[in-house]
């Protein structure tokens, strides 16, 4: 009898729920479980080690000056040229569905129906596809770096670690753009067919028309913050507003004016995108309704 | 003072012009299974939906065990779970990992949690499959992993949205078995469904919808009293064949309005009284010893309060 008592008070025993905090690493830990078993997680890695690859192929089989006149060039040239990409492609493909993907799959009436904040969803998510995307871009840095050791030893420029800190803060903002735009879908397809849309094609278009036909520096645009990624490996650093005038025939000169954003316009702009994006993906998300 | 409660206070959902939910009033507590029937798009799903915050109403209140779930649904929904549709599973897990996230979500401690999953598994008898991707599996076979879902963590109260769906016979009978072993448990359960026979067999009460307005709610027994216009009715299956004289036996026994030779070895009868009557007119033939092998009662008189219920409303 008193046995039976001690086991009905185990099985009934109120547990109690963990604290937002603890739930949203918990939807870390198994969306970050989901992305490693993900084929598009093996896709994006190999796109990186593809690009890799063929950076090592071309420099070692040609060596270009242009890589292998400074440590300075080597690292810009590699890392300057690839990383926005890998950060892009990052975005596409860990956030463009993340939140839509719950409504269209119904995955979300799974977890969205437990006693656990809809911010706890939304925010162990983000963290999963940055932790995803960081470990994809490390792997591809840490190629890019055995490269310069073999070329120039250990002299390592201070201008990557600058550069890595400024993709880390990149890849927040456009994960946070992304995750905004997927929690404006309940469409996985359309979503990920903005998000392609806007960071592949449209940010960059608009970009150059508004700059150079306009003549308004455009700092609204995330992807013009990506320069100081590149321009960093520039000394000195590119100046802010570049006048330039270009001959094409006898009595026609075209002027053009190009914007460099600069170091602290590029990390207040991509701040701001990350918190902005954030705070209304949040909104959205918390406000949805899962019909 | 119950522990156990859903309550539900003008509860309204409108969409755009079109009402789904009219001022719901609904209290149901204790340790009981609860119908929730009506036609599809009375607002049964809907109903569940706001109890879990997956929508929120229009106006009025939802509340589980004093808790507005909209205002703390941590809170509200921490003795309660819910099965709404049928939802997907993250298809690269495998079933324990899927049943452990949501261990972990309700704080089960590491060293309970295996213990528990096993336990739920077995429950769903889908132990055969517990290291096994949910990518692959049937509706079916999702189906009873998301029931096993709502038993982490032995919650109070549990809320499901037609639980049959998509499960053969067989799985609907073991669904039906799970529920009614559930309210053995001192748990509440609210369980929506179109399939009289289903409620009939598992609910001891029945609350029906229509239209969004809630149409009669009490014990199946009253409300069939009250709204349906036919008899009680049960198949009596015996192991030799039954002439006339044993049909006039039976028609003997107290509260019994007719019988009705179904076959040489099975009659229909019809009865007045509800449970209490079918329970003396069982013990009855029991004590006659004509060979009875089998007795089911028919869910006719829910299905004519349904009818006469519904009608009414169009």
């Amino acid at each position: 009898m008193i046995e039976m008592e001690t086991m009905n008070v185990d099985v009934n025993q109120q547990i109690g729920t963990p604290g937002s905090l603890d739930q949203l690493f918990i939807i870390t830990k198994y969306e970050l479980l989901n992305y490693f078993r993900s084929r598009r997680f093996l896709i994006l890695l190999i796109i990186g080690l593809i690009i890799d690859f063929i950076l090592t192929g071309i420099i070692g089989y040609y060596r270009p000056q242009s890589f292998l006149s400074s440590n300075l060039s080597f690292y810009g040239g590699w890392v300057g040229q690839s990383i926005t990409f890998i950060i892009i492609l990052s975005a596409i493909f860990f956030g463009g569905d993340s939140i839509s993907g719950e409504f269209q799959n119904k995955t979300g009436f799974f977890i969205a129906s437990r006693p656990i904040r809809r911010s706890s969803i939304y925010i162990g998510k983000w963290i999963a596809s940055f932790v995803a995307s960081l470990l994809i871009m490390f792997i591809f840095l840490a190629i890019t770096i055995a490269n310069g050791i073999y070329y120039f030893g250990y002299s390592i420029p201070y201008q990557l670690g600058d550069a890595i800190l400024f993709s880390i803060l990149y890849l927040a903002a456009v994960l946070g753009f992304a995750f905004f735009f997927s929690s404006l879908f309940k469409s996985s397809a359309y979503s990920i067919l903005i998000t392609i849309i806007l960071f592949l094609f449209a940010f960059t278009l608009m970009q150059d028309l508004i700059s150079s036909l306009v003549g308004i520096e455009p700092w609204f645009i995330i992807t013009y913050t990506a320069g100081i990624i590149t321009n960093i490996f520039t000394v000195p650093f590119p100046a802010h507003i570049v006048h330039s005038t270009t001959q094409i025939g006898p009595k026609r000169t075209i002027f053009t004016t190009t914007y460099n954003a600069t170091i602290s316009e590029g990390l207040i702009i991509m701040a701001g995108y990350f918190i902005i994006s954030t705070i209304l993906g949040l909104f959205i998300f918390e406000k949805r309704e899962f019909n | 003072m119950d522990d156990n409660v859903i309550e539900a206070i003008n509860l309204t959902k409108k969409y755009g012009s079109f009402t789904a939910l009219s001022n719901l009033n609904l209290n149901l507590s204790g340790s009981k299974c609860v119908g929730f029937l009506g036609p599809n798009g009375a607002g049964k799903t809907t109903t569940l939906k706001i109890f879990t915050d997956l929508i929120r109403p229009t106006s009025g209140q939802a509340l589980i065990n004093g808790i507005d779930v909209q205002r703390n649904k941590k809170k509200a929904l921490s003795d309660c779970s819910a099965l709404i549709e049928t939802p997907e599973i993250y298809p690269s897990m495998t079933v324990r990992e899927a049943l452990s996230l949501v261990a972990e979500l309700r704080g089960i401690p590491r060293s309970e949690r295996g213990s528990q999953i096993e336990e739920v598994v077995a429950e769903v008898k889908m132990t055969d499959w517990l290291d096994k991707n949910v990518g692959k599996f049937s509706k079916g076979m999702k189906q009873r992993v998301n029931i096993a879902s709502t038993l982490i963590g032995n919650p109070s109260i549990i809320l499901l949205d037609e639980p049959t769906s998509g499960l053969d016979p067989r799985g609907m009978a073991e669904v039906r078995d799970i529920v009614k072993s559930l309210k053995k448990k001192d748990r509440l359960i609210f369980m929506s469904s179109h399939l009289l026979n289903e409620v009939a067999d598992v609910c001891d009460e029945v609350a029906m919808i229509d239209h969004g307005k809630l149409l009669a709610y009490g014990p199946l027994e009253e409300i069939t009293d009250k709204f349906s216009t036919v008899d009680d009715s049960a198949e009596a299956q015996f192991s030799k064949p039954i002439d006339e004289s044993i049909n006039r036996q039976i028609s003997r026994i107290n509260n019994v309005v007719s019988v009705e030779r179904i076959d040489s070895r099975s009659v229909r009868i019809k009865y007045t009284g509800g449970l209490q009557s079918q329970e003396y007119i069982l013990a009855s033939l029991a004590g006659m010893q004509l060979g009875l092998i089998g007795f089911k009662s028919s869910s006719t008189r829910l299905e004519d309060t349904y009818l006469n219920l519904i009608k009414e409303t169009l």
